[in-house]
């Protein structure tokens, strides 16, 4: 069902599957159990902090500090997780906490100071990238547990762990956006934030809360990238939150607030990195893959403003 | 051919996506005169006026403008040979001043240079013809809406428009402010001006128009000198059914006091009001726009504070701090500006009219759609919304229909009072019709109501008391016989 809609709705699907389509074409290995394996796997961490991105910029708000807190929050799982007596427990709740205490202190910002979020969360993006340094005192940090490295390297009946949490993350966003109260007041912000008050939403708090779970999926995806890489490092995550606001445009996502899904984000997200993997097939250059995805970014959108005039029309 | 024709229509059709929306029309508009466009939301008006100034073409029939074929050219072209609009939303820059606004897009300039001085004084000169007490320098954004209506006139003229389109200009104008702007359409029609003028207000129609042409459904219906029409003829042929009385009168008994209000004040705006609405009431909130009318329901509905006062809902005093706790107290409120608090446009009418009222149809905060529909769709119905359905988004529905939704949103959260300000602004006569019925409706089952509106009769004919307000002062309370609109004027401009 939620392809169906995306469908009907962004023109973008139809894209993605010719894409892929013509990527089975031109490469015999792309359309193979382990190439997708590989390119999910690779997907998985912008996927998560795109549906939060999705959320924040649904509110007509932007989060440009979730590639820092990635990189809080894997370095504050990696201190804990080269600790050798502590349970994997306290790692993941670690990095889970670092991202929810950033994203609770961008809406707490955001909603009691009227800052623009663009201006908020830029300084928190750059406060962020501070404290993973002064965590990490500049230094990668190694020696993680092997159940810590298990995360992101390991697999569960032969399926990466990664493509599960992916999974599971893209059920409970895609609920939460389409079946809950909460979805609803999210959509109803974005489209008219004056209204929606004057119905009696609590804007303030439907902010807060977005703002949080973005922050929290941040701190996952840092923690899976940490555990993939089987180091906190203070610079990961560098550029991330552009990826992901790329994804969620390319999804349908309006930056004016009050459209989008996440059955949308997905499928950008995965049409970044089809895209990547099937250019890095045909051997392209890695300068011109930079060309070529920036130029679907706003092909992408044109498509979209497209399909709105034809069906308002 | 009359040689007065300044402004010739020829059998103008245009379709979209094979809907016929204007069939054959044919007008002839002369100068120096006043030509009225009368007609229901979807009559066709905009589509005629669009293709006028050239944002749309038409697909059969030709525009003639001082004998010269105009349909065709672009919008840039038709506004250099005259014909301006004035737009029922106003479409300036705010941050520019008054003269920069007027000139923008023909600004005087030596070697792309540009000569302030000299469109302040040009200015100067446009608004003083106008009679306006305008600064050319001062910026948009620091004007009445009214002022910012003059200035738009002012840039019509200074582009020498023949003939100027005016949509809906008094929709934000206080009684006053409509003077003014009915001396300076006196003005241009001395100049010879021709204006063509779209209104759903009766009354100033028959106070400034010297032709009526009535469209309905695409159709023109009629054109006619205004003084061989009166109120009933004129609405007749606009709904093309007899209204048989404007404004139905339900004879309700009134129950006990729902909603009391005692010495309410917000510092610079209203002070020392003191009502009671009881159930089965109609509390009409008359005076000057400015007089604290939409203030004093602002506060009430919890969009601004209170600074003393005391509000009781059936006898029990309640603080009211947020939007939020004026809903879960009973108090439903439906705003004079619709675009800005009513409603989420790119919503569909079925969570618009939730929107209040989700968590009833939740668990655990999920939501059940099932029951949502089911809920949504009897009011839906009851109000006779006109749409594709449930899922129509808000944004697509005329000014009439999506009116009814923000009203269905307030009746869905079950209010014990409901404030209507201005609930007719801008919505036709056939809907406004419904409106009335239904704030009749709401009467007999035992709601307490506070009307506001700037239309006298229409607070005359719906109100069981009206309450007189003068700049943030309550001056009367007058009861439904010995109101008159003669009274009600005596005390709103005191």
């Amino acid at each position: 069902m939620p392809f169906i809609n995306a469908f009907r709705q962004y023109g973008i699907f139809l894209a993605f599957l010719l894409i892929c389509c013509f990527l089975s074409y031109a490469s015999s290995q792309f359309l193979t159990v382990s190439n997708w394996t590989i390119i999910v796997t690779q997907v998985s961490i912008n996927a998560l902090l795109a549906f939060g991105v999705t959320f924040v910029i649904i509110t007509g708000g932007i989060d440009l500090s979730v590639g820092s807190i990635v990189a809080v929050a894997g370095v504050v799982a990696a201190l804990l997780a080269s600790q050798p007596d502590l349970p994997l427990i306290v790692p993941i709740f670690g990095g889970l906490l670092a991202g929810l205490a950033f994203g609770l202190l961008n809406g707490l910002i955001i909603t009691k100071s009227k800052i623009a979020p663009f201006i908020v969360t830029l300084g928190i993006m750059t406060i962020g990238r501070g404290l993973a340094l002064i965590l990490s005192k500049g230094r990668p940090i190694s020696n993680l547990s092997d159940s810590f490295n298990f995360i992101g390297g390991g697999d569960v009946i032969g399926i990466p762990l990664p493509i599960i949490v992916l999974v599971i993350v893209f059920i409970i966003s895609y609920l939460l956006l389409k079946n809950t109260v909460f979805g609803r007041y999210v959509y109803a912000i974005g489209g008219n934030e004056q209204a929606a008050w004057a119905s009696g939403i609590n804007v303030n708090k439907i902010k807060m809360a977005v703002y949080a779970l973005c922050g929290t999926l941040a701190g996952l995806a840092g923690i899976l990238l940490t555990s993939r890489i089987t180091t906190g490092q203070p610079n990961s995550g560098a550029g991330f939150e552009l990826d992901a606001i790329a994804a969620a445009i390319i999804g349908g996502t309006s930056t004016s607030g009050g459209t989008g899904t996440i059955a949308g984000t997905l499928i950008g997200a995965l049409l970044i990195g089809v895209i990547n993997n099937g250019l890095d097939l045909l051997n392209v250059s890695s300068y011109y893959q930079q060309v070529i995805m920036g130029a679907i970014i706003i092909g992408a959108v044109l498509l979209d403003s497209w399909n709105q005039k034809r069906m308002a029309s | 051919m009359f040689k007065n024709n300044i402004l010739i229509l020829n059998n103008i059709s245009k379709s979209f996506s094979g809907i016929k929306v204007l069939e054959d029309i044919s007008l002839q508009i002369e100068k120096g005169k006043v030509h009225a466009l009368m007609g229901e939301n979807g009559a066709g008006k905009s589509t005629l006026m669009k293709i006028l100034v050239g944002l749309l073409q038409p697909d059969e029939g030709e525009v003639l403008l001082e004998g010269e074929l105009i349909s065709g050219h672009s919008v840039h072209t038709i506004l250099g040979k005259g014909i301006a609009m004035i737009h029922q939303e106003i479409l300036m820059v705010p941050d520019l001043s008054v003269a920069q606004n007027i000139f923008l897009g023909k600004e005087s300039q030596k070697f792309s240079w540009l000569n302030e001085s000299e469109i302040n004084t040009k200015s100067k000169r446009i608004l003083a013809d106008l009679k306006l007490d305008i600064s050319p320098k001062i910026k948009i954004k620091n004007l009445s809406i009214a002022d910012r209506q003059m200035v738009e006139i002012a840039k019509a003229i200074s582009n020498n428009a023949k003939v100027i389109i005016m949509d809906e200009p008094t929709s934000a104008l206080s009684d006053t402010e409509v003077k003014i702007l009915f001396g300076i359409i006196e003005n241009l029609k001395n100049q010879g001006v021709a204006i063509i003028y779209i209104s759903h207000k009766m009354d100033e129609i028959f106070k400034i128009a010297d032709t009526i042409t009535v469209l309905r459904d695409g159709k023109l219906i009629s054109t006619q000198k205004a003084e061989e029409l009166d109120n009933q003829a004129l609405i007749k042929l606009m709904v093309g059914r007899e209204i048989s009385e404007l404004f139905p009168v339900t004879k309700i008994e009134v129950g006990k006091t729902l909603f009391l209000i005692k010495n309410l004040a917000r510092k610079n705006v209203f002070s020392e009001v003191n009502f009671e609405v009881k159930a089965g009431e109609v509390l009409g909130l008359a005076g000057l726009v400015g007089a604290g009318r939409s203030e004093i329901a602002r506060a009430i509905a919890g969009l601004d504070k209170i600074d003393t006062g005391t509000i009781e809902i059936e006898g029990i005093e309640t603080q009211i701090k947020s939007p939020s706790d004026a809903i879960k107290l009973g108090i439903g409120f439906v705003s004079e500006d619709r675009k800005a608090l009513g409603f989420i446009p790119q919503m569909s009418i079925k969570d618009n009219i939730s929107l209040s009222s989700f968590e009833k149809f939740s668990k655990i905060g999920f939501l059940n759609t099932e029951e949502q529909t089911k809920a949504t769709e009897l009011v839906y119905n009851d109000l006779k919304v006109k749409a594709s359905g449930l899922n129509q988004k808000v944004i697509n529905l005329s000014g009439g229909n999506q009116q009814k939704v923000v009203i269905g949103k307030v009746l869905m959260s079950n209010p014990k009072v409901i404030i209507l300000d201005e609930p007719t602004r801008g919505i036709d006569v056939g809907a406004k019709f419904e409106i009335y019925k239904l704030i009749n409706t709401l009467k007999a089952k035992g709601l307490a109501i506070i009307l506001i509106s700037s239309e006298l009769p229409e607070i005359l004919g719906l109100s069981d008391r009206i309450l007189v307000l003068s700049k943030g002062k309550q001056k009367a309370i007058l009861s439904k016989s010995e109101a008159s609109q003669e009274k009600i004027m005596q005390y709103a401009v005191h």
